[in-house]
């Protein structure tokens, strides 16, 4: 008897809809499983044999054909199990048809019985809701992160019998708490704690304001990870739909069942630095998401830059342009969003302690050949960079708190809603991506700047792409300050934050 | 312009001395207070003898304040007193300012720096040489010449600024419109077209041997730095090196050969520890050093910047800390510190003082 059950594979982020046909019929007896399956997916016959039998449920002696289609592609992951026993059962005349028309099935099986969690139920669901389909049978472990998905049906198991009261009719769907409102999730980390640091401080709300890439320098222990941890704090909090993309992009890494319902906070990645290209960017056969789209719509924070791999952080320039970063493999092309907020920290030299002569022996070649190993084009695309100061006794035991971040925040805010005012007809949503074509139209100088700024030009010898970068900075500034026109004011304060030129690399 | 009416009374009345006009003026703040205290309540005043008083009272019946003073304006000669902003900041300071100035042409400007030279009335070849130089050399770089007019080395500092393009302005010990001496009368017009002559006395007033050393208390106030040029063992050369010294100036001296009876006041100078004189080159290069502190026309924000700076790299965070000025302020003051070449960044966000 020929029975069909639909399921789902997850494609990069999104997933594609698999049905998973079963056939018994008479003949020699034999297990077989076709459709283009990875060797986990094949190895499912043994769990399903096994399972069913210690469920009471021998297979009978008779030929059993298992088809997953479409069959042109791949079908790898843990979550097959479960839609193959219940095509066998049905096939077998044990569960009836009608439980599970327009039902996804999906989960992983133990010898025993049991039905296990699977990554990506997220997107799964989002897309089987796309498609029409109403109901959907979960491991129980993944329940929660299903209840995210309305306006479909949850059917959690953790067990075949519970499949099995399912179909009998005898089960009951239990409602899902809500996930926690916005309001109820505190950053733990605070700026309040940072003490000193002002011009890092200031650099960290400009960069996070008109979304500009940092770079920290400074000596070690000055507080550079300690500062970046706290700037997830103050960017805004996530809307409904961000916080769905992100919730996605964990839920296909397996990340989502750690917390409880969506990903509520910005996301804060800190990649060591001796990740792989491919850890950087995703990867695998099938393609999982890497670290550059789990710091979706947050912080990629990249400490000890000088020791990436420049491969690796060549790996950046795409997904720092275009906001996604797409993966070519065998089995086609994944495209993984990737909008981050880039904040780098280094030391100037090898001890550290470089301008502090009083401190610093580094040879003048060895400083060079340590700041050499950044590549100039992941420079230009940072448009900010601020030095952390050593920090002194009296900051350190200092009593006196710095600003919290939810005053910063304010100010961000504040910057945020005159940059989507104004960027309303526009593509981009932010200062740091004004193409450089349209920057005369949004960052006008008036005739002192432009004199201002042409004195700045000559002294400083900037590069053409180093004055669009302090004019987009020059332009934030003014934003946090509420100023319609870019003063001397403003351009001089982005001065001190242009990133390192050339010139004092040279030392 | 009302104030100056009394103060030009207040200068001019005969048989007081500066002492007492420092008294009056300290008490009653203004000439024109002076001048509505009655005979009375000047006998009062500590200080003030009763014949002082008297004279002050019987000035007052024989002096129509705006007859007197369109007097002096027509004859092209200006006033200025101690009230006035307009009276040099550099005299302001030492022990015994003159009450009044008198002047033509006009005052030598506060913020530029001021070099006085004097030397010898009697002087060779030698001292008139590097005289000439020197003054031509400062007055060249923007310093302004100070000097007495006189004979000998002060002449030829004078000439030597006026070559160099730059302003001097002389000391008289004797009423403005007065020239003495005589035979430097063309000097003393192309004096009066690049920079001015003033004096403490009366115009009119012909030179009394008095004169001339409080004349030289004056130069040494007018400037920052004095150079001695040519001075014997006895001159007023040093009465005028003995002012400076009093008032904090620096002071040069250009060295002479030994034997040379013309120079044995410079050299003992400078066995006591006055700055040598190499050449009036370096003369400048140090000049500029030690007035750049102080005597730069900085605004006040830009002075306090530049004054916590110096040789060992300061990051921005660390200057903003002491100045208390936030980083956009300070931005904006260190870019213009820096267009004036006064400080440097040696490395991002981080600037030495430099000169």
């Amino acid at each position: 008897m020929y029975s069909i059950v639909t399921t789902a594979i997850l494609h990069g982020i999104d997933s594609l809809p698999v049905q998973v046909e079963a056939d018994v019929s008479d003949g020699l007896p034999v297990f077989e499983m076709v459709g283009f399956l990875a060797s986990e997916v094949r190895e499912a016959r043994e769990r399903v044999r096994t399972a069913l039998r210690n469920c009471g449920h021998q297979l009978p002696a008779k030929r059993i054909t298992i088809n997953l289609s479409p069959s042109n592609i791949k079908k790898s992951g843990n979550g097959f199990d479960l839609p193959i026993t219940v095509a066998i059962l049905m096939s077998l005349g044990i569960l009836q048809e009608e439980a599970f028309r327009d039902t996804l099935v999906i989960g992983e099986i133990g010898l025993n019985g049991a039905i296990l969690a699977v990554d990506g139920i997220l997107p799964i669901l989002l897309k089987a809701r796309e498609r029409g389909i109403r109901r959907c049978i979960v491991p129980k472990d993944n329940r929660r992160e299903a209840a995210l998905v309305k306006d479909i049906a949850i059917i959690s198991v953790d067990h075949i019998k519970s499949v099995m009261d399912y179909a009998n009719g005898a089960y009951t769907i239990e409602e899902e708490a809500s996930p926690p409102s916005l309001e109820d999730v505190a950053e733990p980390l605070d700026f309040a704690d940072v003490n000193g640091q002002g011009m890092l401080r200031r650099a960290c709300e400009i960069a996070v304001s008109g979304m500009h890439n940092l770079l920290m320098i400074g000596p070690p222990g000055a507080g550079k990870t300690m500062i970046a941890k706290r700037i997830p704090g103050i960017l805004p909090p996530m809307e409904l739909s961000e916080r769905m993309e992100v919730s996605k992009i964990y839920s296909v890494c397996g990340m989502l069942s750690a917390c409880e319902g969506l990903v509520e906070r910005r996301p804060f990645r800190a990649p060591h630095h001796t990740i792989s290209p491919q850890g950087l960017s995703g990867g695998g056969v099938i393609p999982k998401p890497g670290e550059v789209s789990l710091a979706h719509r947050g912080v990629l924070f990249l400490d000890e830059l000088p020791e990436f791999q420049k491969s690796t952080l060549e790996i950046l320039r795409q997904p720092m342009e275009d906001k996604t970063i797409t993966i070519s493999r065998v089995n086609g092309s994944f495209t993984f969003p990737a909008d981050f907020l880039l904040v780098c920290a280094m030391n100037p030299c090898k001890c550290g302690y470089f301008p502090d002569r009083t401190k610093c022996h580094c040879a003048n070649t060895s400083i060079r050949k340590y700041l050499a190993r950044i590549s100039q084009p992941l420079l230009d695309r940072i448009d900010l960079c601020a030095e952390a100061q050593p920090v002194t006794y009296q900051e350190l035991t200092g009593r006196v708190k710095g600003e919290s971040s939810a005053q910063i925040r304010e100010r961000v805010l504040m910057a945020h809603q005159i940059q989507k005012e104004r960027f309303q007809e526009e593509l981009w949503y932010f200062n740091s991506q004004i193409p450089v074509a349209r920057l005369a139209e949004y960052c006008m100088l008036g005739k002192k700047e432009t004199a201002y700024m042409e004195r700045i030009y000559q002294k400083l010898q900037l590069s053409a792409r180093a004055y669009h970068k302090i004019i987009k900075l020059s332009r934030t500034i003014a934003d946090l300050a509420g100023s319609d026109r870019i003063t001397t004011r403003h351009l001089s304060e982005a001065v001190c934050y242009r990133s390192l030129d050339k010139k004092y690399w040279e030392v | 312009m009302e104030d100056l009416i009394y103060a030009y009374w207040l200068a001019n009345i005969s048989g007081i001395g500066t002492k007492t006009i420092h008294q009056l003026y300290k008490y009653c703040g203004s000439a024109k207070a002076v001048w509505h205290l009655s005979g009375s309540e000047l006998k009062k005043l500590y200080g003030i003898t009763e014949e002082a008083a008297v004279r002050i009272s019987r000035s007052k019946k024989g002096w129509d304040l705006d007859k007197e003073w369109d007097k002096l304006l027509a004859r092209g000669i200006s006033f200025v007193s101690l009230e006035q902003h307009s009276y040099p900041a550099r005299l302001r300071e030492i022990y015994d300012p003159p009450y009044g100035l008198y002047y033509l042409g006009h005052l030598p400007p506060d913020e530029a720096p001021a070099v006085g030279i004097v030397g010898g009335r009697a002087c060779s070849p030698y001292g008139k040489e590097i005289a000439k130089r020197s003054g031509k050399c400062l007055a060249g770089n923007g310093v302004s010449v100070i000097s007495g007019m006189a004979r000998g080395i002060d002449g030829f500092g004078h000439e030597g600024a006026l070559e160099g393009g730059g302003s001097t302005y002389a000391v008289l010990g004797c009423g403005v419109n007065v020239v003495y001496p005589p035979e430097h009368a063309g000097l003393y017009e192309r004096i009066l077209e690049k920079g001015g002559i003033l004096s403490e006395y009366p115009p009119d007033m012909s030179p009394r041997p008095g004169f001339f050393p409080m004349r030289n208390r004056l130069i040494a106030g007018l400037c920052d730095l004095l150079l001695i040029i040519e001075a014997k063992e006895k001159s007023g050369s040093l009465i005028t090196a003995d002012y400076a010294l009093e008032q904090g100036k620096d002071i040069y001296a250009a060295p002479g050969r030994i034997t040379d009876p013309l120079s044995a006041g410079c050299n003992r100078l400078i066995r006591q520890g006055a700055g040598i004189l190499l050449s009036p080159e370096e003369l400048v290069g140090e000049m500029s050093f030690l007035s750049e502190k102080n005597k730069l026309p900085l605004e006040k924000s830009e002075r306090l910047v530049y004054s916590c700076l110096d040789l060992l790299p300061k990051s921005m965070e660390k200057i903003s800390e002491e100045t208390a000025l936030d980083i956009a302020t300070l931005a904006e003051i260190l870019f213009a510190l820096e267009e004036k070449g006064l400080v440097q960044e040696t490395w991002q966000n981080h600037y030495i003082s430099v000169n």
